[in-house]
């Protein structure tokens, strides 16, 4: 163990006037889950954007724990590398399942995707792979060859957890991956998804408005308003005792059920 | 049909294209052949005839054109097809050159969806006309993304076609327009030339010039470059066979079209290439159904 598999320091991006991200800065650790919370347009998404290197940063660096133990700032990879290490060490669950899966392409095809991407050749092994991964998502075998298109919501997500985890990524980025989903549906996907992260050991940066996705899931919570990190600690230690008064709020608004 | 008219049409430059144009597609041409299988971007000009219909080749073609030239032209291996009878004509007319049918005589061919059965030689060379020159189109529709993979050497996505053929069809169904590895490099549409004829252009003596006028591309296969099929380990690349040979000349291992005779199911199967099909008959070989 030495040190952090990610380290972020100063991120800050502004649209025109508006600061969208300011001064963010947090370690993550191998296998920890971190949830950031916050209101719509409290600048999570940016974050996670600016992470993953798909939007580009006014400040601050990225810095990442490569395989061979070498931690390097992200910003400075060739476009090669990064493309490379986004789809085999990293993986990236987004909101809306038609921007992170091929719609017109099997499931199969779609968990395959990443493996062929990284030069398997040969259609035996890279079906089962994906089969293999269909049935730890709780998909079913028989719709192996079906195009997502064809998925409810809740599939498509799953599926889109297996395509990322086909490669056995070390860190999983997910922006609001059970929202739009009802209830029972997102409970399972829940479950799923805490049921692989602590089998594969993953770290996972998750956003979400959703306290009790972040109460379920994470280690720690990044509490995020106007760009800014307000307040940050262990999960059950900001949510059962906040301390900054928006936390409060935001706390205090759930909705008991 | 050799030598047509003697003069090229007056007021008109030869081979259509002036000579400024011209350059700008040697140039294209000549970039192309340095980097094997690259998408060359050029300024793709009006030509008197519809998109699709070869726009891409005649314009490399009246790049690359000399008077002693001699032309060949075909539309799915026949050289007596609208297609193929209009742009040898247009090229008689503007550039005066001589035409042929026989493929061992021309120094120029122009292909639509073929690639002659008599093997091709040094000196020779083979201008296809380019629908869709993308081979990650159909998979990946942004073009700046496309850019990117070709630029990288991404080529998974080019797999994921290939399983997806697997999954619905038991085996790889892409029967035309099969992509192709050039020079270990660059993934490549070759046309939609059928598979059969994907292994002649592997490492042929001929050099290869494709033209996309739509879609305003050129690429190249110089002679002697290793031109590869994609295919799985465990479903390898192969060509389609026929199950008899050509009802006229008799030639086995060579692609077949089949004509239907009459509405009561008959039908034959005859070489798809006119002129090595002509040439076996003049030969003395015959098929079942030759008169």
């Amino acid at each position: 163990m030495s040190g952090p598999l990610l380290q972020v320091r100063g991120l800050a991006k502004r649209y025109g006037a508006r600061l969208a991200c300011d001064g963010v800065g947090f370690a993550l650790h191998p296998g920890e889950v971190l949830a950031v919370v916050g209101e719509s347009g409290s600048g999570k998404s940016t974050l996670l954007g600016l992470i993953a290197g798909e939007i580009a940063a006014d400040a601050g660096s990225v810095t990442y724990r490569m395989r061979d133990g070498v931690a390097r700032d992200l910003a400075a990879l060739g476009p090669a590398e990064r493309r490379a290490l986004m789809r085999t060490d990293w993986g990236f669950v987004r909101q809306d399942a038609t921007l992170g899966l091929r719609m017109a392409v099997s499931a199969g095809g779609n968990v395959g995707e990443r493996l062929m991407g990284v030069g398997e050749r040969h259609y035996g092994r890279i079906r089962a792979t994906a089969l293999d991964w269909l049935a730890r998502v709780e998909i079913a075998a028989d719709r192996v060859d079906e195009p997502p298109s064809r998925f409810s919501g809740g599939m498509r997500q799953r599926l889109q957890i297996a395509r990322n985890l086909v490669t056995a990524p070390r860190l999983v980025l997910m922006d609001e991956p059970t929202s739009g989903l009802d209830v029972s549906v997102q409970a399972r996907l829940l479950d799923t998804i805490r049921g692989l992260v602590a089998e594969l050991g993953l770290a996972v940066i998750i956003v979400t408005h959703d306290l009790a996705v972040a109460r379920l899931l994470s280690h720690r919570i990044l509490v995020m308003r106007g760009g800014r990190v307000i307040e940050t600690g262990l999960t059950d230690q900001v949510l059962d005792d906040p301390q900054a008064p928006y936390t409060q709020l935001l706390v205090a608004s759930v909705l008991a059920a | 049909m050799s030598a047509a008219a003697p003069l090229p049409e007056p007021g008109y430059n030869f081979a259509y294209l002036d000579e400024g144009t011209k350059r700008m597609i040697r140039r294209a041409i000549l970039k192309a052949i340095a980097i094997p299988g690259y998408q060359v971007p050029f300024a793709s000009r009006e030509m008197p005839m519809p998109y699709g219909w070869g726009t891409g080749g005649v314009q490399v073609t009246a790049a690359v054109l000399g008077r002693s030239d001699v032309l060949k032209v075909i539309d799915q291996g026949a050289d007596d097809t609208t297609n193929a009878v209009s742009i040898r004509r247009f090229f008689g007319r503007t550039a005066g050159v001589a035409t042929t049918t026989h493929t061992s005589e021309a120094t120029l061919i122009q292909t639509r969806h073929r690639i002659p059965e008599t093997p091709l030689s040094e000196g020779q060379i083979l201008v296809y006309q380019v629908p869709i020159p993308e081979p990650l189109r159909f998979l990946e529709p942004r073009e700046t993304e496309t850019r990117q993979l070709h630029a990288l050497a991404e080529y998974g996505l080019m797999h994921v076609k290939l399983y997806e053929d697997i999954a619905r069809h038991g085996h790889i169904a892409t029967t035309y327009a099969y992509p192709v590895e050039v020079a270990g490099r660059y993934v490549m549409d070759p046309s939609p030339t059928p598979k059969f004829d994907n292994p002649k252009m592997d490492g042929c003596p001929a050099l290869q010039l494709f033209g996309a006028g739509r879609e305003k591309r050129i690429y190249a296969v110089p002679p002697h470059t290793r031109v590869r099929s994609l295919d799985f380990e465990d479903h390898p690349f192969r060509i389609q066979s026929f199950d008899r040979p050509c009802a006229l000349c008799g030639a086995e291992a060579v692609y077949l079209d089949e004509v239907v005779l009459d509405d009561r199911g008959g039908r034959m199967f005859v070489c798809s290439d006119t002129d090595h099909c002509e040439g076996r008959r003049a030969e003395g070989h015959t098929g079942e159904m030759a008169e």
